[in-house]
């Protein structure tokens, strides 16, 4: 993450979740749509909501506050479902609010302090401060490709 | 001067193969699945020559030369017999057949078109 | 080979193609054969497609391919001729060819490496056929045929007869050659005979072609010409005698007459350094070759990339005008002018258009919007409250009819004959039953029944293993047959057909049955059914698709492989197919497989289940109930059953078993739907209410992501909302195994 040489510029796109912030890559974010009536699945773990119509496709999506363990989402109309986009699976991850895109280079990013393995190891892949809010970096795939064995 | 040619062969490859040979070099290749379809294409056309193959469905190239020559218009014809064998017998029974001139399987696309030309200018 | 722009390389992709079909009509043949098929017409299909699939492979200098293809060709080339019987052994050995032409043609096409040792074997094979004459042959065509294989090479090697392949070669100009050496030439007499004209050759063309081999004069002597009016329209007169000045060899020259060679009197003579010197030596104008001395070979291998050059008619062969007025051939020397084409209208014979399979898929997603555009349509007219009989709703009625046509059509390009595939699995049997050393024969019914492309190919590998079975495990060894009164030779049947709006795929043999008992056995053994458990014939019949099952007691060569029917039944499903088990004891076991016609629309029963709208396949819907508290009793607590004239029907809450909502208490009045399965299994399931019964379009839930249990796929409603297909079998399994109402003691597995 110090690579004095030539630090690579990302754009993370931040988003509140239970009242915290936390970001993602905008390179995986395909687009952002408001919150729609989900269609439920028997039997799924409770974060996911369900499936979408996404023109024409079946988009399952998540509650991002549940998967990560933080108190389920209150929905209201400020809901709003980032669409991602992961190894060409689309997901829906429903958050709290949209806040800003935000442009540094890895420089600015730092790694989590090492912790004791919580409910959600892994998930916040770096840490960055923007005018004194730390703001979480998500690691999409932890977030996407782990369902079945939580599921399970 | 873009000569016309109709080429019968029941392989597409064949087919497409002759009309990759030809295209290039100017002609203007019709072709047909089989000595009965070729002779129904000959019916729109009036080729400068005709390329057969011999081994075809319901209709074989022997008699399909047999049928074209049976026309009037195309007793002259010149028509060239694409065959896997050099085989001399061969040769001889597509001569007697009325064929024009023979090409050895797989073809040089230069010694098609020389042929051709060998034929029909 | 990998650039699309190569033609060659499409070429060459569509002569894989090709090759497929080609392989098919072998098989198609040989299984005539073998049935005792005596047409003529049989043995020259077989031999066609060998001698085609050769005759491509050699343009592509696939050399192995033509190698082999080329003996296989020369032994049914004596069977068509008569002179061989394709007696058992012989056939035998045709499909063994057969098979491994087919591989052959694969690696070729994938480059991988070639099975020499077996291709050898089979060589022998074929040899032993033809007896010792063959073997001589075939000495004689590999030189031949490697020849012949040169076919990328452009070469302007002029030599049309491939019978003087060693003269060709030393045309090069040696490298010491001076361009400036005494040009040497030959001398050619020419006399066509009457039988020249009636093959369509043509002198005239023939002198233009010496003429681009070197500088010629031309003299044409009308000695013979009789008056005009003695004129005999098809009598050769003329003769030629032609100087030519070049230094290419003899064969060359003569090439030029190759085609007229027996139909002329033809005198080739190399010219004498006296000769020479006496000739004319002018250089043609209008010869736009080159003067050959100066040719290098390297610029010569290069020239067919260019049009070669037609030279005008005005070359020296001019020298000759007479020709034109005496010239009694009927292709008068005017018909090489171009005679404006008339625009040819090829007769349309089965005219066959090949599509990338991509523009379908699209196609077909396509239409799926339409359908589900026009169903959207649908609903807010009707919600608009116009009336049933005004102008908008008939036309929207008309729309409606397009739409399901449309798609409809759509759905049948995509469709294609389970030939192939039974082809596939015909290959299969031999193979499976040489490895087990049976005797077996794959009767096969139904192949021009159609199937989605994709339900096609996804079928290959369940059938394959189901095949494997049926040889491997159905089937007893011969002496157990010929104790049971059986024929020796064991029987695989496959068969396919539509039945009601769906394919039946049916794999059948005729060997002993499951052995019932050894299968609870093992079921037992595992830990996969309780030991005192009391099972029906049916239910031990299903464990065979427990995950993991297997009844082979020695791993086998062919079975062994750690694919079990649980996978089988795992990829029906995934097909939105269904797999059952019937079997007899000492007559046999068939397996059934029931797909839908398509992967891309259902015809759907829609429903509401707790305020959710859910789609069930229409086709397992027998009946719709509703329900008194009479109809229904309770054969414990949490597991009851509705009473349908004089049987008993598992009722299950759908609701509960979606986990929407808590288990109906009060049935007064509930909605029910009947169900049953493909293997004769029932269950009744209570809705909320039934909405409507129409065509959806099948979107495909992502499982990597979660796979839901009972669920077959979604489906977009009108109002854009997504309702979930139900997979009730699955349902109705998991169903069975929670609540434990038929089969307790199968707790798992069912599910697969």
């Amino acid at each position: 993450m110090s690579d004095k040489e030539t630090p690579t510029a990302i754009e993370l796109l931040t988003f509140q979740l239970a009242d915290q912030e936390y970001s993602l890559d905008i390179m995986s974010v395909r687009e952002i749509r408001g919150w729609t009536k989900t269609t439920p699945l028997p039997h799924a773990p409770s974060y996911m909501k369900g499936v979408i119509n996404l023109r024409g496709t079946v988009l399952p999506v998540m509650d991002l506050s549940e998967r990560l363990g933080l108190k389920p989402q209150k929905q209201t109309d400020r809901n709003v479902i980032i669409v991602v986009n992961h190894g060409d699976v689309m997901t829906g991850l429903l958050v709290d609010a949209v806040s800003d895109i935000i442009a540094l280079t890895d420089d600015d990013l730092q790694p989590p302090p090492e912790m004791q393995a919580n409910s959600s190891p892994n998930v916040v892949s770096a840490l960055t401060l923007i005018d004194e809010r730390m703001i979480r970096v998500l690691d999409l795939s932890s977030i996407v490709t782990s369902v079945q064995s939580n599921a399970a | 001067m873009s000569l016309e040619i109709l080429a019968v062969d029941d392989s597409r490859t064949m087919r497409d193969m002759i009309r990759l040979a030809l295209l290039p070099a100017g002609f203007n290749v019709h072709t047909a699945d089989d000595g009965v379809h070729g002779i129904e294409v000959l019916e729109g056309i009036e080729p400068d020559a005709i390329i057969t193959d011999i081994n075809m469905p319901r209709m074989d190239g022997f008699g399909f030369i047999d049928a074209v020559r049976g026309q009037d218009k195309h007793r002259a014809t010149p028509i060239l017999v694409l065959t896997t064998e050099a085989a001399p017998e061969l040769k001889a029974r597509a001569r007697d057949a009325g064929a024009t001139g023979w090409i050895v399987k797989p073809f040089d696309p230069t010694k098609l078109i020389k042929a051709l030309q060998m034929v029909a200018g | 080979m990998s650039n699309t722009n190569d033609p060659m390389a499409e070429i060459r992709a569509s002569f894989f193609i090709e090759c497929e079909e080609l392989l098919e009509a072998l098989q198609d043949g040989l299984q005539a054969l073998d049935d005792g098929d005596d047409d003529p017409e049989t043995i020259n299909i077989v031999f066609r497609a060998v001698h085609s699939i050769k005759g491509g492979a050699g343009a592509f200098g696939l050399e192995a391919l033509v190698r082999f293809a080329h003996r296989f060709e020369t032994v049914l080339d004596e069977v068509r001729a008569g002179r061989m019987s394709p007696d058992t052994e012989a056939r035998k050995v045709f499909f063994q060819c057969a098979d491994h032409l087919s591989d052959l043609v694969r690696i070729s096409r994938d480059d991988g490496e070639l099975p020499t040792e077996e291709t050898a074997a089979l060589l022998d094979s074929l040899n032993g056929l033809l007896g010792e004459a063959g073997i001589e042959e075939e000495a004689d065509d590999a030189e031949e045929e490697e020849i012949d294989f040169q076919p990328a090479v452009l070469s302007l090697d002029l030599d049309l007869g491939g019978d003087d392949e060693e003269g060709s070669i030393p045309d090069l100009p040696p490298l010491d050659a001076l361009p400036t050496a005494a040009p040497s030439g030959f001398t050619i007499r020419f006399k066509p005979d009457n039988d020249l004209f009636e093959t369509g050759n043509e002198p005239f063309h023939m002198l233009r072609a010496l003429d681009e081999l070197g500088t010629c004069t031309v003299t044409c002597h009308l000695d013979d010409l009789p008056d005009l009016d003695a004129l005999a329209a098809e009598t050769s007169y003329l003769s030629w005698t032609i100087d030519i000045e070049t230094d290419v060899e003899e064969a060359e020259i003569a090439a030029a007459f190759e085609f007229v060679d027996g139909l002329c009197t033809l005198d080739i003579k190399k010219k004498t350094a006296d000769d020479v010197s006496s000739a004319p030596s002018q250089e043609s104008p209008a010869d736009e070759e080159p003067p050959v001395q100066e040719d290098e070979p390297v610029v010569k291998a290069d020239a067919p990339a260019e049009p070669s050059p037609v030279p005008p008619t005005e070359t020296p062969v001019a020298d000759a005008p007479q020709e034109s007025k005496a010239e009694p051939a009927p292709a008068a020397p005017m018909k090489a002018a171009p005679a404006p084409a008339k625009q040819a209208a090829p007769a349309a014979a089965k005219s066959v258009v090949r599509v990338d399979l991509d523009r379908i898929e699209r196609l077909v997603n396509l239409v799926g919007e339409l359908v589900i555009n026009q169903a959207m349509l649908s609903q807010s007219l009707e919600r608009s409250g116009l009336s049933p009989h005004s102008d908008a709703m008939n036309g929207l009625e008309e729309f409606q009819r397009l739409t399901r046509d449309i798609q409809d059509s759509v759905m049948m390009i995509r469709a294609q004959p389970v030939k192939s595939l039974f082809q596939r699995m015909s290959r299969i049997v031999r193979e499976a039953s040489a490895a087990v050393g049976k005797d077996v024969r794959l009767h096969t019914d139904g192949e021009s029944t159609e199937v989605d492309k994709t339900v096609i190919e996804r079928l290959a590998d369940p059938l394959t293993h189901m095949i494997r079975n049926a040889v491997d495990h159905g089937l007893e060894d011969s002496e157990a047959r010929i104790a049971a009164g059986k024929p020796e030779q064991g029987r695989v049947n496959l068969t396919a057909a539509h039945r009601s709006g769906r394919v039946v795929i049916e794999v059948s043999d005729d060997g002993g049955g499951i052995n019932r008992p050894k299968v609870l056995q093992i079921a037992i053994d595992k830990g996969l059914v309780s030991p005192d458990a009391t099972l029906s014939d049916t239910e031990i019949d299903n464990l065979l698709f427990l995950p993991g099952f297997s009844t082979a007691s020695v791993v086998s060569d062919l079975s062994g492989r750690g694919v079990g029917m649980d996978v089988v039944r795992t990829s029906i499903q995934a097909l939105g197919g269904r797999i059952s088990i019937t079997s007899t004891p000492g007559e046999g076991t068939t397996f059934s497989i029931s797909l839908p016609l398509t992967l891309a629309v259902l015809d759907g029963m829609v429903v509401q289940v707790a305020e959710e709208t859910l789609v069930l396949p229409l086709n397992v819907v027998i009946e719709t109930l509703t329900l008194t508290n009479q109809d229904v009793e309770m054969v414990r607590p949490g597991a009851h059953v509705v009473r349908v004239r004089s049987g008993f029907v598992p009722l299950f809450d759908l609701g509960k078993e979606l986990g929407y909502r808590d288990p109906v208490e009060d049935y007064d009045g509930s909605v029910v739907l009947l169900i049953a399965h493909e293997d004769g299994s029932r269950a009744a399931l209570i809705i909320d209410s039934i909405q409507d019964q129409r065509q959806v379009v099948i979107k495909g839930l992502d499982d990597s992501f979660y796979r839901a249990p009972g669920i077959a796929a979604a489906t977009i409603l009108g109002d854009g909302q997504i309702a979930l297909i139900l997979d009730t079998s699955d349902i109705i399994t998991n169903a069975i195994g929670s609540s434990g109402a038929c089969a307790p003691q199968v707790t798992t597995g069912l599910t697969a």
